[in-house]
């Protein structure tokens, strides 16, 4: 016997199914720990979602996370971040659809100009995927010196790294200071643009269901102003990369950031995005001595 | 730092409160007819007490407090003597960026490095002063404690002459829950004879009840009186090697009993949470219960110890934060 499922009627609009978009700390999605959120509206001034806005303790969590996962992400083999940082990229493109609304939502994109940037923020995923087998040959060096020695040197992840997201195209610009840095094995801290925490909290996901280490990336959606200068003085954290931090007062971030001898990336004049200098930016040198075997 | 014995004799506390004749009946008489305990209102209370935010001057206060409460310990068998050595600066200097930082209550090492301890310390070692720092031993064949009883208290007597100044024994879980509380009494009042010295002064015993292998609250309520009553002066959690350790609910528990013996005697026992109290805040969570339980005056290192390891690098982290205003990370404190 047939039997056809039937949707029922609708006779009452159905009710809104709004999502509360949290934090992204060590894996999981947490609430922020002061209980705050931000009213996210769209440009006709209608409620989109709630976002968590995370506080200086928020900030402290995900450094300890950051810590945490870093050696791991550090240690798996430049061939296997490159598999996770490509795999991000194939989960990017089959959620696609959900970006571009986001973005035409937050931003006031039109569908194409939406379209556009997530398909170019998929490919900055595919580049850095390629480069994390390959940039050890452009900033590694066998350097000639006088004795029987192999003396090389090699770039290694500089451990954890807080990042001020670009500004603008939230999607795009949150990728394109993410990626490099993980390339190396880097843990990353990240407040994404204040104006597009939607694609933010959705890329988490994305990196969530990549095979991506809990904590390797942190996200932390909130004011860069409140947050930056605790990201700054934070002893645990090795270099801070500014990029989108033009806004702030930076040059006080890079003061306070003296202090515990961070590495900073300043806003001005910036590095070229897309080249290997942007990823070697966020590494230290390791030079090794060898002594020339005689056979 | 030394605290003076409180039993007088051995036994003499479950003399006067069991009456002359003291036999085993009468002691499962007692044990047996403690009230049994509420474990969700235990663990609902423990929880609340948990939840306390302490902020500013009072965080600082017990920041310092729970450095001053310390049993900085290392109980691994890959315990070498430069190991000892390492701890045991640790505790003289907990943090090399701030002199103002106190120091722990004790070092807490296998019998065998005792005298390693004590020549480390030097100076500082308090040997009967109330102003240095206390070489306490696990003793008794800890942690399982199966051995004979001879062997127990030989090992006992060596800790106490090498110069321990506290012993921790562990007592006989085996024997506590076949009901032979008579040999578990016996066992503790004879390693409390053994921790006399030369000179008739006592070490000080702690008591580990093991509470993760005793596995229910009415049996580390009738442990504790037990210890107590055999001449404990602290009663201690776990050994640290047993999963679950000390946990907040074990140590309201505990505390309670040594309030109501408090209460009946006038005489006050210490407590001694150890093992899994990693973290500051943590710490703190024992503090708040400490107080709401016994009252402020166990907020003291003579009453009330932590035995841990790595909490002591965690307190220093949240020091600095105060002191510095900024967040502090692990590559400014020692790697132990």
């Amino acid at each position: 016997m047939a039997t056809t499922t039937k949707t029922p009627a609708r006779t009452a609009t159905r009710l809104d199914v709004p999502k509360t978009y949290k934090l992204f700390i060590g894996g999981a999605f947490p609430r922020s720990e002061s209980g705050r959120v931000t009213e996210v509206l769209d440009k006709r001034g209608a409620f989109v979602a709630n976002v968590a806005k995370a506080s200086r303790k928020d900030a402290r969590d995900a450094v300890r996370a950051a810590r945490k996962a870093q050696p791991g992400w550090a240690g798996a083999t430049a061939y296997n971040r490159g598999q996770v940082l490509y795999r991000v990229a194939e989960v990017l493109e089959g959620r696609k659809a959900q970006f571009v609304d986001e973005l035409q939502r937050t931003e006031g994109l039109t569908a194409a100009r939406a379209q556009q940037q997530v398909e170019a923020a998929i490919d900055l995923w595919v580049l850095h995927a390629g480069w994390t087998d390959k940039v050890a040959q452009i900033g590694g060096h066998a350097n000639p010196v006088a004795g029987p020695y192999f003396n090389l040197s090699v770039p290694e992840p500089t451990g954890v790294v807080a990042i001020i997201a670009p500004q603008e195209q939230g999607l795009l610009g949150l990728t394109s200071v993410v990626a490099p840095a993980l390339v190396t094995g880097n843990a990353v801290v990240v407040v994404p643009a204040a104006a597009s925490p939607l694609v933010a909290i959705s890329l988490a996901e994305v990196l969530a269901t990549s095979d991506l280490p809990g904590g390797v990336v942190n996200v932390l959606t909130g004011d860069p102003a409140e947050l930056a200068p605790w990201l700054a003085g934070h002893a645990d954290i090795n270099a801070l990369d500014l990029t989108g931090a033009g806004d702030l007062d930076w040059v006080e971030l890079e003061v306070i950031a003296a202090d515990t001898l961070k590495r900073v990336l300043r806003p001005e004049p910036g590095l070229a995005p897309e080249t290997p200098q942007r990823i070697l930016a966020l590494t230290e040198t390791k030079t090794v001595w060898h002594t020339k075997s005689r056979l | 730092m030394t605290t003076p014995s409180a039993a007088l004799a051995p036994a003499e506390r479950a003399v006067q409160l069991l009456g002359g004749d003291l036999s085993e009946v009468a002691l499962r008489r007692h044990l047996e007819g403690l009230p049994a305990v509420d474990a969700v209102g235990l663990e609902a209370r423990a929880a609340s007490l948990g939840t306390r935010s302490i902020k500013t001057s009072s965080k600082q206060a017990a920041l310092d407090l729970t450095i001053r409460m310390i049993d900085l310990t290392t109980l691994q068998g890959n315990d070498t003597r430069g190991k000892v050595h390492s701890l045991v600066a640790k505790a003289l200097v907990p943090d090399a960026s701030d002199p103002s930082t106190p120091r722990p209550a004790a070092v807490c090492v296998y019998g065998d490095m005792v005298g390693n301890a004590v020549e480390a310390l030097g100076s500082a070692w308090s040997n009967g002063r109330d102003d240095g720092i206390n070489v306490a031993a696990v003793a008794t064949a800890f942690p399982s404690g199966r051995a004979s009883l001879p062997v127990k208290l030989q090992d006992t007597r060596d800790a106490v002459a090498a110069g321990a100044d506290e012993i921790d024994m562990v007592i006989d879980r085996g024997a506590f829950l076949e009901g032979n509380y008579g040999k578990v009494f016996d066992e503790i009042v004879a390693t409390k004879e053994a921790c006399r010295r030369t000179d008739g002064t006592f070490a000080h015993l702690k008591v580990i009840l093991e509470t993760g292998e005793l596995v229910t609250y009415d049996n580390v309520r009738r442990a504790s009186w037990l210890s107590i009553l055999a001449g404990g002066d602290f009663i201690k959690t776990s050994t640290g090697k047993v999963q679950p350790a000390a946990t907040l609910p074990v140590t309201l528990l505990m505390l309670q009993v040594v309030r109501d013996w408090e209460r009946l005697t006038g005489e006050r026992i210490g407590v001694k949470p150890a093992g899994g109290i990693a973290t500051a805040k943590d710490a703190m969570k024992y503090l708040v219960t400490v107080a709401e339980t016994c009252g402020e005056a166990w907020l003291d290192p003579h009453l009330f110890r932590f035995g841990a390891s790595s909490l002591l690098n965690d307190v220093l982290l949240q020091r600095q934060k105060l002191t510095t205003g900024r967040y502090s990370g692990p590559d400014y404190v020692t790697i132990d």
